[in-house]
């Protein structure tokens, strides 16, 4: 027994210590469950890599070939459904915060919220029974007057079922999760910031090039990473609207489209069997690579101008 | 190039709140002037009449007429967006922007309608500002980091600086200080001495012995209890109104016996 005086305990409050431990064990929840499936598809999938035309009657030649164009179609109609929603969720993004009346605004952003909540297979068969015929005659018009333009080349197809008409659902689809994150960004924007622009003469859309819209750039690129990654692992409406085969092609509005990793799952797994069913997996730790690879890359864009970002 | 202005029977609402009522007064060219009087008795609203930022916040208007050299800013055929390139501002917190370095600051306002301008051209205005609000030396080095990486003070002569790039014939500044230290403060007042032998200057502000430091003509507003509108009680020269008002209530709020 030592004399010295005894050391001043920190005194443990059970509020603090239980919610610290909760935090901690969320966040490792994540961490593990990302970890279980991450394990999960590279076990699955370690057979199907190494496998030939022999091993899985699915594979023409090997996987790299099969995995090729799903890839491919995955990550062109994700981009084209991203190129089309972009500007359109900004658009209607900042008329909500910034141009329509008090009551409108919240009305059309509760609307924007309900469309968020439409089941996707609402907006596979909307896409195959009223949109793809819809869409023919604007191919034929497309192929016929900018068929010179290698996207709008080749033979229309009939029945409108093309990849374009795909990621055109896609967009759609994840107009509203990007609007509502634009909306909350923009309308986070300081007054301060946005009187400094109007008090040295800007117009209203002077003052939202100035203030709004770098201000809420790292929202719009997050807006743009959650959309991707819906458009990316998008299955049910994919699978119900394209008409696929596997190639690569840039031509968006013929007959042969390539497919979509996960419409390609949905779509093969009821009839796979033996190593087929683990080229399946292995094509959906792909689409897992992918979608990381993306996000790592948003994050990287989003870092690069962090001194200029508004949060000091 | 600076302007007279004159202000007559200016009524000043937040919808139907009735927050500055019957304010008549003239502000002579090349002079400052200050605004005096308890917190909220409308200063910054009636600040913000002078170049229709007022009518920014939803439900604001305004009854009156407020004129620049002669012609009704309030006119219906008058742009809001033309007054305040004429009548620049700066605000009582520091509102550089977040996103853009210091000389893209200071030439936000040049940049704004699509004006182009010669890169010398931009970085002698860039020069000429910043001198103009005595932070040239502080961050001729530094000139592309971002702005809201300077000192609080430092911050507040950018704005004036990005204020200045474009001219106005006035400035108007609420509370500018207010934010700062004394010896920014006192930057800030010796580059408003400065400034006034082009702009007119209108400032608001809280400190007395500030008023009467820097300005020419000093006006008093009063409220008369919550809820009622805020009056302009006295206008004066500022020696006058700090040594021998004549309303009682300018007495005893200049010598600090208000309330
Ligand atoms: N955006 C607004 N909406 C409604 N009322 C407002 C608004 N801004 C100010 N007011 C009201 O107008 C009156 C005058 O306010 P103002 O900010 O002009 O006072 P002030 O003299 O600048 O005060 P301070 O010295 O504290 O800055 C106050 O009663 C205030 O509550
Ligand atoms: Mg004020």
């Amino acid at each position: 027994m030592t004399s010295a005086p005894a050391p001043i305990k920190a005194k443990l409050r059970i509020g603090d210590l239980v919610f610290s431990r909760s935090a901690v064990f969320a966040g490792s929840m994540i961490l593990v469950t990302l970890a279980a499936v991450a394990i999960f598809l590279i076990v699955q999938s370690i057979p199907a890599v190494v496998a030939s035309s022999e091993d899985a009657s699915i594979l023409k030649t090997n996987f790299w070939d099969y995995v090729g164009p799903l890839v491919f179609g995955t990550v062109w109609a994700a981009a084209l459904a991203l190129l089309v929603a972009l500007p359109i969720s900004i658009g209607i993004a900042l008329f909500i915060s910034h141009y329509a009346p008090r009551r409108l605004a919240s009305v059309l952003g509760y609307v924007v919220d309900l469309l968020a909540a439409v089941p996707s297979v609402v907006f596979g068969l909307w896409g195959i029974g009223v949109f793809a015929p819809a869409l023919v005659d604007a191919y034929a018009w497309l192929n016929e007057n900018l068929g010179w333009i290698p996207l709008f080349s080749g033979t229309p197809s009939a029945t409108g079922r093309t990849i374009l008409t795909a990621a055109l659902v896609l967009a759609v689809m994840v107009l509203p999760i990007m609007t509502a994150i634009c909306r909350e960004v923009f309308l986070q924007t300081p007054v301060l910031h946005e009187e400094a622009a109007l008090a040295l003469g800007a117009t209203r859309w002077e003052m939202i090039r100035t203030a709004v819209l770098p201000f809420g750039r790292s929202g719009i690129i997050s807006a743009s990473v959650l959309g991707l990654g819906r458009a990316l692992g998008e299955t049910m409406a994919v699978a119900m609207v394209l008409s696929a085969s596997p190639v690569i092609t840039f031509q968006l509005l013929t007959s042969v489209n390539p497919n979509t990793i996960a419409a390609n799952i949905a779509l093969s797994f009821p009839e796979a069997y033996g190593l087929n069913v683990n080229v399946l997996i292995a094509t959906g730790l792909i689409l897992f690579v992918v979608t990381f690879a993306v996000n790592a890359f948003a994050r990287w864009i989003v870092s690069r101008r962090k001194e200029f970002s508004g949060a000091n | 190039m600076s302007k007279r202005i004159e202000v007559r029977d200016l009524n000043v609402y937040y919808s139907k709140f009735l927050a500055v009522e019957g304010v008549n007064l003239a502000i002579e060219p090349r002079s400052v002037t200050a605004f005096i009087g308890p917190s909220g008795c409308g200063k910054s609203t009636f600040l913000r009449t002078l170049n229709r930022m007022h009518e920014v916040i939803p439900g604001a208007r305004v009854e009156g007429e407020v004129l620049i050299d002669g012609n009704n800013l309030y006119d219906p055929d008058v742009d809001p967006v033309l007054v305040r390139r004429q009548v620049g501002m700066v605000f009582q917190r520091p509102n550089p922007f977040p996103t853009m370095s210091i000389k893209e600051n200071v030439l936000a306002g040049v940049k704004l309608n699509n004006k182009r301008i010669s890169k010398p051209d931009a970085e002698e205005l860039v020069e000429r500002s910043l001198r103009g609000a005595n932070l040239w030396n502080e961050v001729k080095d530094r000139l592309d980091r971002p702005g809201s990486g300077l000192s609080g003070g430092q911050q507040q002569r950018l704005c004036i600086a990005r204020a200045i790039a474009v001219s106005p014939e006035v400035i108007l500044m609420d509370e500018p200080c207010s934010a700062l230290d004394p010896i920014s403060t006192l930057a800030i007042e010796d580059l408003i001495e400065d400034l006034k032998q082009k702009y007119t200057i209108v400032i608001v502000t809280h400190n007395m012995q500030q008023a009467s430091r820097v300005s020419d003509k000093t006006a008093f507003f009063n409220i008369a209890g919550t809820g009622k509108p805020g009056n302009l009680i006295e206008y004066n020269d500022t020696t006058t109104i700090f040594s021998n008002p004549s309303v009682q209530a300018t007495e005893d709020y200049v010598s600090g016996r208000f309330g």
